[in-house]
């Protein structure tokens, strides 16, 4: 799939156009049981083994409101200065679809439980950080449908496919939407700044503890609705709405790609057609989709299953109190606290590994280490495997294990490296790999005392140039010493035993 | 020939003697399940889809085996019941009366199916109705007509017809009903029977298919006010499952009985609707009215005129909100998770398959009503239909809230008409639709009515019913003037309304 025309480039349409955004997430919560039954949420299971008559939408069967789920979006509206919906319904999206079992979706309408918030996103720029507020239109609770597995075409999309295959085991998970207000922000850093407002949401989530927010598993999945108006101008554009943009890159890369091929319409004196669009994250173009105008009337009306959620304020204070930090204060205070530099602090957030760090330092390690491993080894593990580092099969508990027996004396950076890749590589605690690849460092000061007398032996002339003061010549005897212990001698008192019979 | 002596029994007769082992529960339920066999098949009453023989037999064992291991039996148990076709009951099918789910068998029993078991009610079976509970006159069920035992060339009202028939017809003592805008309560006055339509929310709706959500609610059906309140107190109470049930004690609406039939009402202020009357009233319904509420008043109530003018605009509001909520309900009925599938041959999509079964499966009403709804709920018509009509509601509840500011209970008709015969307003919605016009502002309400038997109308010897409305939660107040109107009624007439019903043939 390749566009025909060229399009311009980013820097000469933002030198035309003022671009205005508008995202709406869907985050599904990590509640034990569905929306409005007691069916497990849990990811990954035989299809249509988690469904029951009320999520399967059989005759007769009648939802009922999770009560945490309600929970966690007041939370969630909460963490983003919202106000919490004093009284506030459950209303019928009509529209007929195989995976969704009611031909309705039980949402909100007019009257979401959560509104009218913000909140804080940080975006690097040539001038330094900038800082920009993100108004939060609504957040609102839903369920979600179930999956269509359409088979037998070649892009898995149901043009084409012989048959599909529907499971029911996400139809009723609960689902908050968020919805920002309109994003109008310094051109150039539009899609940096939709990219930064997600990756905010993501950390604001996770640190509530309402949802892993996986993007890969579809726990977090973002549309961006994108227009363009010529710069100056008061009237706003017509929007498209790109769809399941799943990952934070892809985030600022449909942003752009979308901006620039607005332009191309625009520029050629075409008009844009209100529609959804298909994000291709291979190729990094979207596509049409189905056009809004043809959009069904979805006649929403009040549920009339379900009484209104009249969340008392007692209740939304207590809530109130349970809110973590706010992220960027959290993120403030925590590289104070490690003394990281700005890009180091954006490096591990990028790296979705801040919690991960975090916990590593709280269980010893020093911050330079605990950084070291979550961006070096595990990182790159995790990403060859294609998980997320949370998934990479080594805990923080382990990391600062590794960390303290370096610390002793036990491990040198070389053999931690090979303990990490054993822990990492599923051969247990990072004591068993020691124990089982045999790893501990030489300490035994006799067997590393013969072992040095015998590289100085070995090399006479080396020797003698650090016996003239030249201590740079030091490096070989060392090496020599290593490669004769497999590398299992500490690197340190190597040197030191050298210095001391040389230059004693 | 049927045992006359036992199915002519009260509910409450019966399960006093099956208690005192002067007739097993086994013994009761064979001679129900042979009435059913002797006067319901067509050209007979037709008022059972489905009858449960085995199942029936089976539970009625279990009554008995309890009782012989001495153990403690509810006030109604081994008392036979027909189920309206509209509650799912996992060891039977549940049709709704609609083609799109013949033969389909719900995995799980509704609330007030559970609850009937529990009470060791025996399920005798699954009775007909209105397709989806849409109608006045069980003419829309997909599997053919119930016949009024009155006279079977008449219906016996809708969308219960089927349930109310029953215990005319004396098939069953007890019957549960679901009323949406009178399909308890219009059956009930047509064919001399009990019928109670409790407080929205009273009676839990998990299991119950959805006609019209905010109004749909499930109650008893009988032939004496004693065995309803008693059905009442069985099916009522909160349903973790149904989140509009209401979490509040139950009105002791057997005690409630109990005080009626002292036949002294006391105390109690009755209100006369003035709008619920005159034009469109066949006289002799007015009649029969007018001598029960004087009646009433004999009895020690005070009666007064009330005016509920929003009454007059009940109706068409409720043509707006039921039909809205029915488009949305019935979308579910897609060919793809249960009941009917059609057209699924390999070569088309799913919404094609959807499409044909819907097409095929739908009796005109439900589509009509489904063609309402989705108009009424469409953008740019949602303020001027399903929004006015919400208004009108909220009207109609006050209405209600300012005559129980001044009365206890509020009386009208039943119904405008007796029973009319078979085939006569098929052709004519409107005129379907004027049977509910007394019974209708109760469901917009949420309010608590009931119907009961007062007498046969002059021009053609048929049943009218009183309609007695009690505001919301005060679903006793109907029992004690039910019950109290119809113990000086029976003394008046020398027993039971019913006893004056032709006998129906028995073919078996």
């Amino acid at each position: 799939m390749s566009t025909a025309i060229a399009l311009p480039t980013f820097e000469d349409v933002i030198a035309r156009f003022d671009p205005v955004m508008g995202m709406e997430v869907h985050v599904e919560l990590g509640t034990v049981t569905k929306m409005f039954c007691g069916c497990s949420t849990a990811f990954g299971a035989e299809p249509n083994t988690q469904v029951c008559p009320t999520c399967l939408g059989f005759p007769g069967s009648l939802p009922v409101v999770n009560q945490m789920a309600v929970e966690s979006a007041i939370r969630i509206g909460l963490a983003l200065n919202c106000t919490i919906a004093e009284h506030c319904r459950f209303a019928r999206k009509n529209y007929f679809y195989p995976d969704m079992p009611k031909n309705y979706q039980i949402s909100q309408y007019d009257e979401p439980i959560a509104f009218d918030g913000w909140t804080e996103v940080t975006v690097d720029t040539a001038d330094g950080a900038q800082v920009f507020r993100i108004g939060i239109e609504r957040a609102h609770m839903e369920e979600d449908t179930g999956k269509s597995l359409h088979v037998g075409g070649a892009t898995g999309r149901i043009h084409g496919a012989s048959h599909s295959l529907l499971d029911y085991n996400r139809a009723g998970i609960p689902l908050i939407e968020i919805v920002t207000k309109p994003i109008e922000v310094d051109p150039a850093l539009a899609p940096a700044v939709a990219r930064a407002y997600v990756t905010e949401l993501r950390e604001l989530i996770r640190a509530l503890g309402v949802s892993e927010a996986r993007m890969e598993l579809g726990q977090m999945r973002c549309d961006a609705n994108v227009s363009l108006k010529p710069r100056g101008a008061t009237v706003l554009g017509t929007r498209t709405e790109t769809k399941n943009v799943n990952s934070l890159r892809s985030v600022e890369r449909a942003v752009t790609y979308e901006i620039r091929r607005q332009a191309t319409v625009l520029d050629a004196g075409e008009k844009i057609v209100q529609e959804t669009r298909h994000w291709h994250e291979d190729t990094g173009e979207t596509t049409p989709g189905r056009v809004k105008e043809e959009a069904e009337d979805y006649r929403y009306f009040p549920e009339p299953d379900l009484v209104p959620v009249a969340p008392s304020r007692d209740w939304v204070e207590r809530l109130r109190g349970t809110l973590p930090e706010p992220p960027a204060a959290r993120r403030a205070r925590l590289q104070s606290e490690w003394g990281f530099t700005d890009l180091e602090m954006r490096d591990v957030v990028n790296a979705g590994a801040l919690g991960l760090v975090a916990e590593t330092i709280a269980a010893g390690a020093d911050a330079a280490g605990a950084k070291k491993w979550w961006l070096g080894e595990i990182a790159r593990t995790a990403n060859e495997r294609g998980v997320g580092v949370e998934e990479s099969g080594i805990t923080p508990a382990q990391v600062a294990r590794v960390e303290e027996l370096i610390n002793d004396g036990a491990l040198n950076d070389k053999l931690a490296r090979q303990v990490v890749e054993g822990v990492l590589a599923g051969e247990g605690s990072p004591d068993e790999v020691v124990a089982a690849r045999g790893l501990a460092v030489v300490s035994d000061e006799s067997a590393l005392a013969s072992a040095v007398d015998d590289a100085i032996a070995a090399m006479p002339d080396v020797a003698e140039k650090i016996r003239g003061g030249n201590m740079g010549a030091v490096g070989a005897l060392i090496g020599s010493v290593m490669k004769a212990t497999r590398g299992q001698a500490d690197a340190k008192r190597v040197r030191e035993l050298i210095v001391q019979r040389l230059t004693a | 020939m049927t045992d006359q002596g036992l199915v002519r029994r009260s509910a409450e007769e019966l399960a006093a003697s099956i208690a005192s082992g002067e007739v097993s529960a086994v013994e009761v339920t064979q001679a129900h399940l042979e009435r059913i066999a002797a006067v319901d098949a067509e050209p007979g009453v037709h008022a059972f889809l489905h009858v449960d023989q085995d199942g029936a037999l089976s539970a009625a064992a279990a009554v008995d085996a309890k009782r012989a291991a001495g153990e403690p039996l509810g006030p109604l148990a081994g008392v036979p019941l027909a189920l309206k076709d509209v509650i799912t009951t996992a060891d039977m099918p549940t049709t709704a009366g609609s083609r799109i789910l013949e033969g389909w068998q719900p995995p799980y029993d509704a609330t007030v199916t559970a609850k009937l078991r529990d009470a060791g009610i025996v399920i005798l079976g699954k009775t007909n109705l209105d397709e989806f509970a849409m109608g006045s006159s069980t003419e829309n069920s997909a599997f053919g007509p119930t016949r009024n035992p009155w006279d079977l060339n008449r219906i016996p009202g809708g969308s219960g017809g089927g349930s109310a028939a029953s215990l005319a017809a004396f098939e069953a003592p007890l019957a549960i009903g679901t009323d949406t805008g009178g399909s308890i309560r219009q059956p009930a006055a047509v064919t001399g029977t009990v019928g109670v339509k409790p407080t929205y929310g009273g009676v839990s709706r998990y299991g119950l298919i959805a006609c019209a959500s905010s109004l749909d609610q499930a109650g008893p059906c009988a032939r004496t006010v004693m065995d309803a309140a008693l059905l009442h107190s069985v099916i009522a109470g909160h349903d973790p499952l149904d989140s509009t049930s209401i979490d509040e004690a139950v009105p002791d609406v057997v005690a409630a009985a109990r005080q009626g039939a002292h036949g002294d009402l006391a105390g109690l202020r009755v209100g006369v609707v003035k709008e619920l009357g005159g034009d469109g009233y066949q006289a002799g319904v007015e009649a029969r009215f007018a001598e029960a509420v004087e009646l009433l008043g004999k009895l020690g109530a005070e009666v007064v005129e009330v005016s509920c003018p929003n009454f007059t605009y009940a109706l068409p509001a409720y043509y707006l909100i039921m039909p809205s909520e029915v488009s949305s309900n019935l979308a579910r009925f897609d060919a793809m998770r249960f009941g009917l599938r059609v057209g699924d041959d390999g070569s088309r999509g799913a919404e094609e398959v959807m499409n044909i079964t819907r097409g095929v499966g739908f009796g005109a009403e439900a589509k009509r009503r489904i063609i309402l709804g989705t108009y009424a709920l469409s953008s740019g018509y949602y303020d001027a239909y399903y929004g006015q009509a919400q208004k009108v509601r909220t009207l109609v509840s006050r209405d209600f809230e300012a005559a129980f500011a001044k009365v206890d209970v509020l009386v009208s008709p039943t119904t405008p008409t007796t029973a009319f015969p078979i085939g006569e307003k098929v052709d004519d919605p409107l005129a379907m639709y004027t049977n509910d016009l007394c019974t209708i502002p109760s469901n917009l309400a949420g309010n608590a009515s009931a119907s009961f038997p007062c007498g046969l109308a002059d021009e053609d010897g048929l049943p009218v019913g009183l309609h007695v409305m009690a505001p919301v939660l005060g679903d006793h107040r109907l029992y004690r003037v039910g019950a109290a109107l119809e113990q000086a009624l029976v003394s008046e007439w020398g027993g039971y309304l019913l006893n004056k019903a032709p006998e129906l043939e028995e073919r078996r």
